[in-house]
């Protein structure tokens, strides 16, 4: 199949978001599960980061929308946080760009920190706090993945000339 | 900068959207919190991102089929074997389950409570998928059409799991007993006494709040379900008390129990539908009193579904129906 150059750049972005879904509902065992990097907040901080025309509130909103459904908790509640990510990620992008990669790492960690505390708040709002402090390991181990999953996906952008 | 038919419309900044975008997730939260008004836009959107469900729950069917296949003759003949010299024991124990039945039937009858019935059971299959971070939530393959209801209870061969929170078209979300908005009535199997299970969000945690130092609650003490509310049926086990702190500080003790119920193992789940128990001061006949009525795939057949609960006694007027609590209030 031939695809435009739009098309493709599109159905690229959209894979790659679609594996970051499937990846955060994916089964693992359960010790294992406060340890779950936020696939798609780390997707979307470096489409927001490299392509902030393409990628930008609108996407994180619809795709936290998806994980909304998905894990079927309150409509809206992870489209807010990803979208406040969003937000951050596309307004401070050119400064993501010129960090380093482990200070881009700590922009990660206080990002998706950010997103949980706002995903708390909100479930505290509606009587389903946890009792745990789990809910702030997962920034620790997203922002450890981070400079991996940098590599990956901007080799997936320039192999596959997303622009 | 846009222009549309004289007037200059500034492409939204990314402010703009940001807040406009954050008011609609305050508004669709609200909706469907408050007043569950997205029911059928959920339902709609569930079914329509459930190839993605599919697709992660691949890896896991994969594994669990490579498993078997890979299994050893030495391993499958030894399962046979235990579950041969188990059957007899099982089938045993049974003949004695309904001596008890028609017994306990006779004894309420002669008290003036309502009879034992019997509860209709189905088994379910799981959708291997996780649930959100911070929630224990089960995904179950079957929906509207099967007949299930949200707070219908959810058990497994071992006890209690959950209830089912939504259903769907195609599949249901169930909560676990341990999902931080979860609560259950539930009572000391020892003595009766009535307490209530909240969710901790821990895998294997429920925590019994509310309880004084004089409470006679021990270490070991199995939980059953009370049956106050009505959600759940009377008498199946919950947790297991593991440790009680009590705190002269606190008002209340700090107590932690274990769930029977194997709340971390994805296979499939039994369904219950409770009997409909009649209302208090009427008695039934001993006649009335029915067999488990069980249905069960053939393919299914390795785990024993025999459930009996007698329904319950007379209840407390003032018991509300049992359901996912909002915010935890005595």
């Amino acid at each position: 199949m031939k695809f435009g150059h739009n098309t493709r750049a599109r159905l690229t972005i959209a894979g790659s978001f679609l594996v970051a879904l499937i990846l955060s509902i994916l089964p693992w065992p359960v010790w294992t599960e406060q340890f779950r990097p936020d696939w798609v907040a780390l997707v979307l901080i470096y489409w927001c980061m490299a392509l902030p025309t393409r990628v930008g509130v609108g996407t994180a909103w619809s795709v936290g929308l998806i994980l909304d459904v998905l894990y079927g908790s309150m409509l809206g509640e992870n489209a807010l946080a990803k979208s406040l990510i969003a937000f951050m990620a596309v307004h401070f992008h050119l400064q993501l760009r010129m960090f380093p990669r482990w200070q881009q790492a700590m922009v990660v960690l206080l990002l998706v920190a950010a997103n949980n505390l706002l995903v708390l708040w909100i479930k505290h709002l509606a009587g389903q706090a946890p009792a745990t402090w789990g809910y702030l390991t997962p920034s620790i181990v997203s922002m450890l993945l981070w400079p991996w999953l940098f590599v990956i996906l901007r080799d997936i952008r320039r192999h596959g000339n997303v622009n | 900068m846009l222009h549309l038919s004289g007037w200059q419309i500034r492409t939204p900044t990314n402010l703009t959207r940001f807040v406009l975008l954050a008011l609609l997730s305050v508004g669709l939260m609200l909706l469907d919190a408050r007043g569950h008004h997205l029911q059928k836009i959920r339902a709609g959107l569930t079914v329509l991102f459930r190839p993605v469900q599919i697709l992660a729950a691949i890896p896991v069917r994969v594994g669990g089929w490579l498993v078997e296949l890979t299994r050893s003759d030495t391993s499958l003949r030894a399962e046979a074997e235990r579950l041969r010299t188990e059957q007899p024991i099982l089938v045993a124990r049974l003949q004695k389950v309904e001596a008890i039945e028609a017994e306990n039937a006779h004894l309420r009858q002669l008290l003036g409570t309502s009879a034992l019935v019997a509860d209709r059971a189905v088994v379910a299959e799981l959708l291997e998928v996780t649930s959100e971070p911070l929630r224990r939530t089960l995904v179950i393959a079957k929906g509207g059409k099967d007949g299930l209801y949200a707070g219908q209870p959810v058990i497994d061969t071992y006890g209690i799991r959950g209830q089912i929170s939504e259903v769907g078209v195609l599949q249901s979300t169930a909560i676990l007993i341990t999902d931080p908005g979860h609560a259950i009535p539930v009572q000391v199997n020892r003595n009766g006494l009535l307490a209530i299970a909240f969710g901790t969000g821990e895998p294997d945690t429920v925590s019994i709040r509310y309880l004084t130092a004089s409470a006679d609650i021990k270490q070991g003490d199995l939980l059953v379900s009370s049956g106050i509310g009505g959600g759940f049926p009377f008498g199946y086990p919950v947790a297991k008390v593991k440790k009680i702190v009590n705190d002269p500080n606190e008002l209340f003790l700090d107590i932690i129990a274990t769930p029977v119920a194997q709340l971390s193992h994805n296979k499939e789940v039994l369904l219950i539908w409770p009997a409909k128990s009649s209302l208090p001061a009427v008695t039934k006949k001993p006649a009335d009193i029915k067999k488990p009525l069980v249905q069960k795939k053939p393919a299914e057949q390795k785990k024993p579904v025999e459930i009996t609960a007698p329904a319950e006694a007379p209840r407390p007027a003032t018991a509300g129906p049992a359901k996912p609590v909002e915010g935890a209030a005595p």
